[in-house]
């Protein structure tokens, strides 16, 4: 076999078959990085009182309990399900004052609708809000505006925003420039054109967006209710487990929470799949 | 003993519509045959039946004296290295470079553990090199396969399958998603290549033309059972009429079409 | 005639789509006791508490350094939970995919085990594994790495369902192994995605570790809520703005590696 003048050796001689492209280099160091970093994490932990031979048994025992012998002791289903509505009911104002408020700002933030320094002071913020965890904005609210619901809906009403300005102007930035070029032609004004092109055409995406975002929203209400005192099934929850101690009834409202979750996924799954099968996960 | 026997074969993916049926042939070492037939005839299934990618149902496969349809995984895997097989739509992986795509032939060959490493020999590097060369596109060597032509896309598919050092070569319509030009390119390239190490060669195609002027032997396909085997000079318009059921008071366009 | 209908009905649609979206905002706003003119009221005051309360003062600096340290527990924590996970998702994702599933139980097992543990809340792992493991970074992490296993094997059976599925038939045709396929047809198509997912993961991680470490008294979100509990706010501002930072910078980092690789 003759040898090649296109063939690449490696430092040690033998022959590259790899590209040595920019995308393989980044992915290689990306993954080994990770792995460094997961293997320091190790080295790093605080593991004060834990003792693996212990906990691992235990916590397969108190699985047991919860999954297997779930009952309601400090309470009746009664206020149990009138708990599971607060969180609800959490979720939903503070997905649908977000989606409202996003919406405007999603106008705002699309590079086809709006100017370019406005997209971006706009963009810069969502990404600056979105930075700082929900659980902050409610701690924060709860002082700043006094404990509540009040606290509990703004403090989730911050990251609702900023999740579906995301999403929503991905979804206007992707209306046919065609459409908005037509009617500008007519002379129809900005509101003309968003209420008739931009709304119609991207309506179920948004629809969906908030719907999946109300599926977010409910986990978070009950986190909050938990760590934040916002009251709902989460904070039941937390009494159960950090106050009584009681396994069962962790197990109880584990249970509820788990249904409620799981029809919640498959009603927004089964949206995506009917509205946009392709865009379902990009923006996640 | 020839090197490919089918007895019998059938196969139906659901219970009613049979996709082949009674097929009897055989196929000698070195040969260069051509399956055509309409779409839906059953080409595919048929190659597909040889290497068992799909499961035989009925009568028996023999390749080199093994029956294919009763081998355990680990001789399935064992034979399917002396078959190699070039697809319509090349099935690389489209972001890996031209020359893994070409070893990726040699896997039947290693354990697990050496294929997922990716170590491969400098021999056997060498010899991909020398294939590529062969078929003209070493050049690209390092390039990223979806960066390529179609051309040159089928083209590792050639060397991929020819780097297993098969004794068969399946082609499942290998010029289907190719122009002219391109089609000539790829048809050349196996016709001389399989000549020259000696290696049988089954394809399935469309044109009929084609078929006449590169293989020694046509077998025509309709409805999932043989219509015509023999030398591809015996091939005339009343066969072809057959094979695509065709009438052959059929205006000369609608024919026309069908041959290009 | 029939058009004419047809719109009437979708006017009485979206009137009633209207309809019960007021009446769901009143139920939700009557059970949890919200009131919207109140919530806009206090608006002014939170943003003017705020602006006075959250200051970052030389005082609260000289606490940096611990701060800094537990932050960097945080993140360490968050990416631990989000490999381990993703070494965990990845074989559940190949059993879960119809690409590279080889039995159905395995399927539906893995499907399972994705929905059970994406379901069920991270707070209530949180809570579940702080009752036997106690107060340590392992019970965070194991609350995270149990919502990323959830997650992730979501993700990847998407994204191993969209890899093309001829190169797998190419490879199985030479005579391959299963995991001769699954690495070197199936993986690399995936890989992109793949990390731009374990990304997303490490970002949404590092957020949810603040609630985890609230709860189990672990990390950043432990510190948070020392400094909030004692209410010494200019120490609040400085851990809040110290995660925002960290949160911003890794964002950047995700953002600037997708670009490149996929």
């Amino acid at each position: 076999m003759d040898a090649s003048t296109y063939i690449k050796r490696e430092a040690s001689g033998r022959i590259a078959i790899k590209m040595g492209s920019k995308s393989e280099r980044v992915m290689t160091w990306t993954v080994t990085v990770l792995i460094a970093l997961t293997i320091a994490a190790f080295l790093f932990f605080d593991y004060t009182g834990l003792d693996l031979s212990k906990a691992i048994p235990e916590t397969f025992y108190n699985l047991k309990t919860m999954f297997l012998e779930p009952a309601l002791s400090h309470f009746t289903w009664g206020q149990a399900f009138y708990q599971m509505g607060v969180t609800l009911g959490l979720a939903f104002l503070s997905t649908i004052f977000g989606a409202i408020i996003a919406f405007f700002l999603a106008l705002m933030a699309a590079s086809n609708l709006s100017k370019a320094w406005i997209s971006k002071t706009v963009r810069v913020i969502v990404a600056f809000v979105r930075a700082v965890p929900t659980v902050l904005w409610v701690l924060i609210f709860a002082i700043a505006a006094g404990l509540g619901s009040e606290a509990a809906v703004l403090g989730m009403l911050f990251h609702s925003i900023a999740y579906l300005v995301k999403a929503f102007s991905e979804a206007f930035e992707e209306v046919d420039q065609g459409i908005l070029e037509a009617l500008r032609a007519t002379g129809a004004n900005w509101w003309h054109i968003v209420v008739h092109a931009v709304l119609p055409s991207t309506f179920t995406y948004l629809l969906s967006w908030t719907f999946l975002r109300f599926e977010i929203n409910f986990a978070v209400a009950v986190a909050m209710g938990a760590a934040a005192g916002a009251g709902g099934i989460g904070f039941e929850l937390f009494m159960a487990s950090g106050f009584y101690f009681d396994l069962r009834e962790v197990g109880m409202i584990t249970y509820m929470i788990l249904i409620f979750a799981i029809v919640l996924e498959i009603l927004s799954t089964k949206m995506k799949e009917r509205y946009f099968p392709a865009a379902a996960k990009s923006a996640n | 003993m020839p090197l490919l026997q089918i007895k019998d074969l059938g196969k139906s993916y659901n219970s009613d519509a049979k996709v082949l049926q009674g097929l009897n042939f055989e196929v000698e070492s070195g040969e260069f045959l051509s399956i055509i037939g309409p779409s839906g005839a059953g080409k595919s299934t048929l190659l597909r039946c040889i290497n068992r990618m799909v499961e035989i149902d009925e009568g028996k496969v023999v390749f080199d004296g093994q029956e294919v349809g009763k081998l355990n995984k680990k001789e399935l895997r064992k034979v399917r290295t002396n078959i190699g097989m070039i697809f319509q739509h090349y099935n690389l992986v489209p972001r890996l470079s031209v020359i893994e795509n070409v070893l990726h032939g040699r896997f039947g060959y290693k354990t697990t553990i050496q294929g997922v490493l990716g170590r491969f020999t400098e021999a056997e590097k060498e010899h991909a090199f020398f294939l590529l060369k062969k078929l003209g596109i070493e050049e690209h060597a390092y390039k990223r396969c979806d960066q390529l032509s179609g051309g040159q896309q089928q083209r590792v598919g050639i060397a991929r399958s020819l780097i297993q050092e098969p004794k068969i070569v399946l082609c499942d319509e290998p010029i289907a998603s190719l122009d002219p030009n391109a089609s000539k390119v790829i048809m050349d390239h196996l016709k001389s290549i399989t000549q020259e190490l000696g290696i049988t060669c089954i394809v399935n195609l469309h044109q009929v033309e084609i078929a006449k002027s590169y293989s020694d032997r046509i077998i025509g396909l309709n409805k999932g059972g043989i219509v015509f085997d023999g030398p591809s000079y015996r091939l005339h318009r009343n066969h072809t009429d057959q094979i695509y059921g065709t009438q052959t008071q059929a205006t000369p366009e609608i024919r026309e079409l069908i041959m290009v | 005639m029939n058009e004419k209908t047809m719109k009437a009905s979708r006017k009485w649609q979206t009137i009633f789509f209207i309809l019960l979206i007021i009446g769901m905002t009143l139920a939700s706003s009557a059970i949890t006791g919200f009131n919207i003119i109140h919530g806009i009221a206090t608006l002014p005051k939170a943003g003017a508490w705020i602006l006075s309360n959250l200051m970052i003062t030389q005082e609260s600096l000289e606490r940096l350094p611990t701060i800094l340290e537990k932050l960097l527990e945080t993140i360490l924590m968050s990416i631990a939970a989000t490999t381990t996970g993703t070494a965990v998702a990845f074989f559940l994702s190949l059993m879960g995919s119809k690409t590279t599933g080889t039995k159905k139980v395995f399927g539906v097992f893995a499907r399972f085990v994705a929905s059970a543990s994406r379901n069920i809340p991270v707070v209530a792992w949180a809570l579940i594994l702080l009752l036997s493991f106690g107060q340590n970074s392992v019970t965070g992490y194991l609350a995270l790495f149990v919502g990323s296993v959830g997650f992730l094997t979501r993700a990847f059976i998407e994204s191993i369902d969209e890899a093309s599925q001829s190169a797998v038939e190419a490879l199985r045709a030479t005579g391959a192994t299963y995991f001769q396929i699954v690495f070197k047809a199936v993986v690399p198509q995936c890989m992109p995605q793949m990390i731009s997912w374990i990304l997303f993961m490490i970002e949404t991680n590092i957020r949810n570790a603040t609630l985890v470490g609230i709860l189990t008294g672990t990390g950043i979100g432990y510190t948070f809520d020392l400094y909030y509990k004692t209410l010494n706010y200019n120490a609040v501002a400085l851990v809040t703005f110290s995660i925002i930072l960290a949160v911003i910078v890794i964002e950047l980092m995700s953002n600037y590696i997708r670009k490149v690789i996929i």
